[in-house]
């Protein structure tokens, strides 16, 4: 098999002809929600931003849904628990039953520490490796790196997207667009 | 550019800002600054301190070394008080940890912003000083290589599994998972703080590193959603999570029939009293690194002269559940439990008790007086005698209660050894290490919740600034 790095990264959406979105930069977080809220009513679908810490309102005016992280923690957090109290029954009662200082074999009320910290790591981890995992993280790269302000969305500088993927997006207009909704420095990034 | 907002003087009276710089850039460097530095120009007075504390944490090893060479006889520990510094210790370090979580979690969901100047170092504190703890439990095992016998692993050379009725196994799954959690929660909030070092990196190294660390984070808004939902559960979590592993540390004592442990009320004194030495001693890293770093316009008056408030607050818990344990020792009418306390304030050990009491119960008293509380160098001495207290009060509850036992030909009197003295000054210097290498080289205070604040306080002013127009 032959790999040609040409097609690898067609593959991968990657290349100097591939465009993956328009990005514009702002110097207020308050500029940038009503920057993407006014792109928003224009049409655009997919939309994201990219800011030094979070800005509040951004989610609503870009349409960004509400995690869903809960929902996943709250299957493990049970997992955990259940963990906890098979754990202690199995081990106490089932497997090698001993009598210890006239203690019942299982008893709910005993397990209760053991199963609580138990609920608590399983929940943590689920929390931790979820929200990597939600967000695409680890990545190596991303096309945004290639904008001449992303190395300033962790420090000082918000950054508005829309992504190619969006219907409506065309690299000409949806410059202009940002332009118009006052960003600075619009650039349109290749993957 | 960023606005520069006129603040209002005479709001400003009132309501002093939680943070003071010009625009985020400004704080992004002057936070940054500190760890990027070339190391080969760090300022003398660091390598050296470094150095000190890094030797403190060899005689760690040493002592460590010669206790496995020798077994734990080595320590003062021996009937009738077969615990002794260790578990005091051990109880002392966990408690010192706990206030990183309360300042992360509890307050968090407090919505407490003023917690943003501190949670970093005080989240670091908290790993440093639970792997201080776990030291002692783990050595004072004797054979620290069957460590893995504490969990519920199958193997074959054990052959039974723990016995989930002790408290003891129950700490064990306690503090283990306090460990766990907290350094999540720890490594969580600095990712995006990694990604501002990663951006700002100027050799090839520490893009690499910082690269790596913060798995490519670019501060998207989905990525902002996740992560601010990740960091509520986490702190939900962790609320409760403080609350019990201390509580389960209690229960070590509680769950036991000697008397001055056999207490219903063990597990909020020792909370409390956790969160009393655990901001004592975030006070006494913060104090020496707002000055020796210049950090006072993020770390300012106000943030201390809360964290007193909290030591108020706590000490008084603390000196409460004392009068407590007495009240209930002599209206128990048992006479184990009476002899018990009038022992500890009246006997062998009275010295130790009445170091407790006053580090404890009368000096936080001060704080009633907001001169105090705003005194730098009285705070710095307080928390430094607080943690001389809390250290004393694990040492009387555990000492006093033992080397009284219930028969009188058993009674004994303890006293450490150079082994018990070296393995807890080891500590010490492991801890100061640990924190040292942390203030230099890791962002060490939250770069990006600090820059929240900072963008909430412009919106607070402008409003005022509005209004008054």
């Amino acid at each position: 098999m032959n790999l040609n790095p040409e097609e690898i990264k067609d593959k991968l959406g990657l290349g100097p002809d591939k465009v993956w979105g328009a990005i514009g930069e702002f110097s207020e977080p308050d500029e940038l929600v009503a920057a993407g809220r006014k792109i928003k009513e224009m049409g655009y679908t997919k939309l994201d931003a990219m800011s030094p810490f979070p800005v509040h309102g951004i989610d609503d005016a870009i349409g960004i849904p509400p995690s869903r992280l809960g929902w996943m923690v709250i299957w493990f957090s049970a997992l955990g628990a259940l963990t906890g109290l098979v754990l202690i029954w199995w081990v106490g009662a089932v497997n090698y039953p001993v009598v210890i200082g006239g203690k019942p074999l299982f008893d709910f009320t005993y397990s209760i520490p053991v199963t609580f910290e138990l609920t608590i790591l399983f929940s943590a981890f689920a929390v931790f490796f979820g929200m990597w995992a939600f967000n695409g993280l680890p990545q190596l790269y991303h096309p945004s790196f290639k904008h001449p302000s992303a190395y300033r969305a962790t420090d000082d500088r918000f950054l508005l997207v829309i992504e190619a993927t969006d219907p409506k997006f065309d690299p000409q207009q949806s410059v202009e667009h940002l332009k118009s909704v006052g960003a600075a420095m619009v650039e349109v990034v290749e993957g | 550019m960023s606005v520069v907002v006129e603040q209002n003087p005479a709001l400003m009276e009132v309501n002093p800002p939680l943070v003071r710089a010009n625009s985020h850039h400004e704080l992004t460097e002057q936070i940054s600054a500190i760890t990027e530095g070339d190391v080969v120009k760090t300022p003398m007075k660091y390598w050296i301190t470094l150095g000190i504390t890094s030797s403190i944490a060899g005689l760690l090893l040493v002592m460590l070394t010669f206790l496995v060479w020798n077994g734990i006889g080595v320590w003062g520990n021996n009937r009738p008080v077969g615990w002794a510094w260790d578990i005091t210790n051990f109880v002392f370090w966990i408690g010192i940890g706990h206030a990183g979580t309360l300042i992360s979690a509890v307050l968090f969901l407090f919505r407490q912003k003023w917690r943003t100047s501190i949670n970093r170092s005080a989240e670091a504190m908290t790993i440093f000083a639970v792997m201080c703890a776990g030291i002692f439990p783990l050595f004072h095992t004797g054979r620290p290589w069957r460590a893995y016998w504490l969990f519920p692993i199958p193997n074959t050379d054990l052959n039974i599994w723990q016995n989930f009725r002790s408290p003891l196994i129950w700490d064990v799954f306690a503090v283990n998972t306090y460990f766990t959690v907290s350094a999540l929660f720890w490594f969580t909030g600095l990712v995006p703080d990694l990604a501002t070092l990663r951006d700002r990196a100027t050799t090839k190294v520490r893009q690499w590193i910082f690269g790596a660390l913060s798995l490519g984070w670019r501060g998207s808004a989905r990525h902002w959603s996740n992560y601010e939902k990740a960091y509520l559960i986490l702190a939900a979590i962790s609320t409760p999570l403080v609350l019990s592993v201390h509580s389960i540390v209690s229960f070590d004592f509680a769950t036991s029939v000697i008397p001055g442990w056999h207490t219903t009320i063990f597990p909020p004194y020792f909370v409390a009293g956790a969160i009393f030495s655990g901001f004592a001693c975030v006070l006494t890293l913060l104090v020496i690194a707002r000055w020796t770093l210049n950090l006072d316009n993020l770390i300012t008056i106000k943030h201390l002269e809360n964290m007193n408030k909290i030591i108020l607050v706590t000490g008084s818990i603390v000196g409460y559940a004392y009068a407590t344990e007495f009240f209930i020792a002599w209206y128990s009418g048992n006479p184990y439990e009476r002899f018990t306390f009038i022992n500890r304030a009246f006997g062998p050990y009275a010295w130790a008790y009445w170091t407790m009491v006053s580090c404890n119960v009368i000096s936080p008293q001060f704080f009633w007086v907001k001169k105090f509380r705003r005194s730098i160098p009285f705070m710095f001495i307080l928390s430094i005698t607080t943690n001389i207290g809390m250290w004393f009060e694990r040492f009387v509850i555990i000492v006093t209660s033992l080397h009284r036992d219930f028969l009188p030909g058993s009674w004994g009197y303890f006293k450490p050894t150079w082994v018990d003295i070296g393995t807890f000054v080891g500590t010490i210097g492991l801890f100061l290490t640990l924190f040292l290498l942390f203030a230099r080289f890791l962002p060490m205070i939250a770069i990006s919740e600090v820059k929240g604040v900072l963008a909430n306080e412009k919106h607070a002013f402008k409003g005022e600034e509005v209004l008054a127009k």
